[in-house]
């Protein structure tokens, strides 16, 4: 798989820093996953975190006997283990998901677009779902607000910029308008994620309103 | 510093390990208190993370580029889970040394303790108003439009001196030695 649409630096940067709302982290997290290339630049930006971390002024601590922290009984941070990659989908997703594609229960949107949102925590703002799309429809435009990541899972579309296929990462801003339409002859499955802050509602309205024509 | 690694993952060396929490503790409880922690969550992040470290130190490498940035990542991961109570989906770098493709390549890397000393380098040398906005995202945690909005920048502006601030770094990791 080649990847050719990757996530904006300064997007990847927001990621590496721990600055990126979850459901965008999903999608970065699971572009990762295929993207050995923006695997390699989040190493690298890890690395600038460290340095910066290093070069900053110190706090003092209040307890600093290292022996109370061994023996203080307080369990470390765990790492998630590590997931096998499943459903064919990337390892992110599918922890989230816990189900194949096939297994979703999609609720019909608009003709030709399915949507099925998923869960985050109950912090965390913005929106995150995964869209399916019939061949020849559009992908409608349903940012305005925020930055807004679209992730292929299956099919490609296309828009202004080129051809998306599966892996590929459109990371777009608010301002930015946008008309992508499903290419090829098979159903286009995307995850997006939006750090719009407005009811999910309200952009399910928005996603309906251009193919309505309303 | 290697040598402190190596009693900490070799040696066992609970000695070792009071010198790593005695450099390290401070600068984790410094960033988590500038990203908006008390100081009792500060000082319970910094614990947690040396602690992770004294637990897994077999599993990085006694460089100690790659043990600063693996402490950012553990104690980045926990703010967010602490503070913003979002599920962090940033992966810990156990996963990543067991990527085939990020082990050190002699042809094109410069190897972990080099890149991390010109990472630092290059990073003093950066114009201020590119190294502030990567300090406030990578030390405070804070989010473009949030830099935006503390700094009163347009957030295209933000955005483009990130960027312009990362790639200075890039290419000083390009350059050979």
């Amino acid at each position: 798989m080649t990847i050719q649409h990757h996530p904006d630096i300064s997007t990847l940067i927001a990621y590496a820093a721990g600055a990126l709302g979850e459901a965008l982290s999903v999608v970065v997290a699971s572009h990762l996953d295929v993207c050995g290339e923006c695997r390699r630049e989040a190493m690298r930006m890890n690395r600038l975190g460290g340095a910066i971390m290093d070069a900053s002024p110190s706090e003092p601590l209040a307890s600093s006997d290292a022996g109370v922290v061994l023996r203080g009984g307080k369990v470390p941070a765990q790492d998630r283990p590590a997931v096998p990659a499943k459903h064919g989908l990337p390892r992110p997703l599918a922890r989230l998901l816990g189900k194949p594609l096939e297994l979703i229960a999609w609720k019909a949107v608009a003709p030709g677009v399915k949507l099925y949102s998923l869960p985050l925590s109950p912090g965390a703002s913005g929106h995150l779902a995964l869209l399916k799309v019939a061949p020849g429809r559009g992908i409608p435009d349903h940012g305005h607000g925020g930055s807004e990541l679209t992730m292929v899972l299956q099919g490609a579309f296309r828009d202004e910029h080129g051809i998306y296929r599966i892996g590929d990462v459109e990371d777009i801003d608010g301002e930015h308008e946008h008309q992508p339409v499903v290419e090829g002859e098979e159903t286009c499955i995307c995850i997006i994620a939006s750090e719009a802050k407005a009811l999910f509602k309200g952009w399910a309205g928005r996603l309906v309103q251009p193919l309505t024509g309303l | 510093m290697s040598d402190l690694m190596k009693r900490v993952a070799v040696e066992r060396d609970e000695g070792a390990f009071a010198e790593l929490f005695r450099i390290f503790g401070p600068k984790v409880k410094a960033m988590l208190m500038r990203s908006g922690a008390d100081a009792a969550m500060a000082e319970d992040i910094a614990q947690e993370t040396l602690l992770s470290v004294w637990r897994k130190a077999h599993l990085f490498s006694e460089v100690k580029g790659s043990a600063v940035t693996w402490m950012f990542t553990i104690a980045r991961n926990l703010r967010i889970d602490r503070l913003r109570r979002e599920v962090p989906w940033q992966e810990l770098s156990e996963r990543e040394l067991e990527t085939p493709e990020s082990s050190p390549d002699p042809e094109q890397s410069v190897g972990d303790e080099e890149e991390f000393a010109r990472v630092r380098s290059s990073l003093s040398t950066l114009p201020e108003e590119q190294r502030e906005i990567l300090v406030l995202a990578f030390q405070q945690g804070l989010s473009h439009s949030e830099i935006a909005g503390r700094l009163n920048l347009p957030l295209g502006t933000v955005k483009s001196r990130m960027r312009l601030g990362y790639q200075r770094i890039r290419e000083a990791l390009e350059v050979r030695s």
